[in-house]
């Protein structure tokens, strides 16, 4: 296996005619991690990793592999492995011999077909045109493209898109094991909740421009303007929220303030008088703190 | 250098790979056969009066032999020549462009390398043709107790020049699969240009000396010129032709110059 290196974005742009698809886009990719790009359908995912990828010329800017850019790499199915999307095959060539082609054009050992087929369980299908493929066998076969160099960089555009629930529970333990065994595996998806159980590192996009880099706790950090408190005397703590003028809502676990800061209910309600049993800031969840990055398009 | 020995191979096992070479090989030698030996017995026919030989064309026994031999590439040409663009054109359309470019980031490489391999791929269609019009074309002359000339080395250049015609045509498809990548309109262009306008300017041309002058570096002149014999030389003696190594190099320009234009027009583009 190649080491893994680190994929950089340095002031990525790509404009198609007026329309800017990415814009100044910069950041950074490490080795041993699972990578999220994240951003609703139209952000530039694509586009940016097809840029990385050598496939898109930038306009301005330019996005490397330990400092190399995708061109200019000197085996480059040896260094990265990327699966961009589901249709990129000859629906009357057989499995095997679609990666038998790309491997004899990199210089690769025959024999690294068999293994990347059983590797991604198409095994006993590799003998079958692929034109007869589901979705979900041709994901499979992209990443058995993608593995056939054995690289340590993977570039992987959607790739549970159309998996069944057993797929997507394959490709997170695999994606899982690939980044343990040293490897920068970057995977985009336009569904946080598709890639919250298997990414460790999060890059979010919207319109062309980063709008957060960082683990992906540090989405969860987000706080919302809600806080939920609870008291033994609800009827109490209601007329003294009112009297403050704040607006909320009674529910089975607890009074949920709108608008408001834990600090100040609690000095509310100790002014006057009422016990509480509990109070909190209301976390805003990974999925709406994605939600209120991307914008309100990002429901699409 | 060894990258690139690897690009054609790997060009030529995309070839392999999948039907439509053997489909097209297998069409085309039957619609040679079929030419080739159904107007030798035609002419055979009308030769030996028992049909009325008073308007039959006026060929010598000399004139037969590379006439009906060359219908190999005069009318099988336009199988390579689909070959070339329907595997060029195929990577834009089956999107195979995005895993090919992955492998081999040098794209003019690979154009390279597909023009190589698709030269071979259409050389082997030639001896495939030239197997099905002097076979046909033999077998009924020998019914008929004509000379099929097989002993002559005459004939064995031509069948030489007719072959590397076919391998030229192939790159002229590959050529003009990466100035046209829309499969659909390739298609069209080949056999309306090939079957109709083609035909139609070499006659047009050959009626005034100037036009004539120019009509001769027609890609199908060039080619007939390079193979030695056709039934347009036979039907107009008369045409201005090239020697038979400018028709070979007049066809390799169509090649080359169609690719190089695909290469700035579409094959260096975004691939999205």
């Amino acid at each position: 296996m190649a080491e893994g290196v680190t994929i950089e974005f340095t002031n990525v742009t790509k404009r198609f005619g007026s329309v800017e698809a990415v814009s100044d886009l910069s950041f950074s990719v490490e080795p041993g991690q699972i990578t999220g790009f994240l951003g609703p359908n139209g952000a530039g995912k694509t586009t940016s990793l097809r840029m990385l990828l050598g496939l898109v010329t930038p306009t301005s800017g330019s996005a490397t592999f330990g400092g190399t850019t995708y061109r200019n790499l000197s085996s480059p199915l040896g260094t990265v492995g990327a699966a961009l999307e589901a249709a990129s095959f000859h629906p009357g060539r057989t499995a095997a011999d679609h990666l038998r082609v790309y491997a004899q054009a990199a210089g690769l050992p025959r024999s690294r077909v068999g293994i990347v087929l059983e590797q991604v369980g198409l095994e006993s299908y590799g003998n079958r045109r692929v034109g007869g493929y589901s979705l979900g066998m041709r994901q499979r076969l992209g990443l058995a493209y993608a593995l056939l160099g054995d690289p340590g960089v993977l570039v992987l555009d959607e790739p549970i898109n159309g998996l069944d629930p057993e797929g997507i529970r394959w490709i997170r333990l695999f994606l899982r094991q690939l980044a343990a065994e040293g490897r920068t595996v970057l995977v985009s998806s336009h569904l946080l909740s598709e890639v919250q159980q298997s990414v460790d590192e999060v890059v979010i996009i919207a319109h062309g421009k980063l709008v957060h880099r960082g683990t992906l706790a540090s989405l969860d950090m987000v706080e919302s303007k809600q806080v939920i408190v609870d008291s033994p005397n609800r009827e109490g703590l209601g007329w003294a929220l009112q009297a403050a003028g704040y607006a909320f809502r009674s529910l089975r676990g607890g009074v949920i303030v709108d608008n408001a800061d834990a600090t100040e209910i609690g000095r509310i309600a100790f002014a006057a008088g009422i016990p509480l049993s509990s109070l909190s800031q209301k976390h805003a969840g990974l999925e709406d703190s994605f939600l209120a990055l991307v914008g309100e398009e990002g429901a699409l | 250098m060894r990258s690139f020995g690897r690009a054609i191979h790997a060009e030529f096992t995309k070839v392999t790979t999948t039907r439509l070479w053997w489909i097209l090989a297998i069409v085309m030698v039957a619609y040679v056969a079929l030419v080739a030996g159904g107007l030798t017995a035609i002419l055979g026919v009308v030769g030996t009066g028992s049909g009325g030989g008073a308007r039959a064309p006026q060929i010598s026994d000399a004139q037969r032999a590379p006439l009906i031999y060359s219908f190999g590439s005069s009318i099988g040409y336009v199988f390579p020549v689909l070959l070339g663009a329907l595997v060029t054109t195929g990577e834009f359309r089956h999107k195979t462009l995005t895993p090919t470019f992955l492998a081999t980031p040098k794209r003019g490489r690979i154009l390279v390398a597909k023009l190589v391999a698709l030269f071979v791929f259409g050389a082997l269609f030639g001896v495939f043709a030239m197997v099905g019009s002097v076979g046909a074309g033999s077998g009924i002359m020998a019914v008929f107790g004509q000379d099929a000339q097989l002993g002559s080395s005459g004939i064995w250049a031509l069948v030489a020049r007719a072959i590397l015609a076919m391998a030229l045509w192939c790159a002229v498809g590959v050529g003009l699969g990466a100035l046209i990548p829309s499969q659909v309109a390739a298609i069209v262009i080949v056999l309306a240009f090939t079957q109709f306008v083609e035909p139609i300017l070499r006659f047009a041309s050959g009626l005034t000396d100037w036009s004539a002058s120019i009509g001769k570096f027609l890609p199908g002149s060039a080619s007939d010129a390079l193979v030695g014999s056709s039934f347009y030389t036979l039907s107009a003696p008369s045409l201005v032709a090239l020697d038979w190594w400018q028709g070979a190099l007049v066809l390799a320009a169509y090649a080359v110059v169609a690719a190089v234009l695909g290469y700035f027009t579409s094959w260096r583009r975004d691939v999205t």
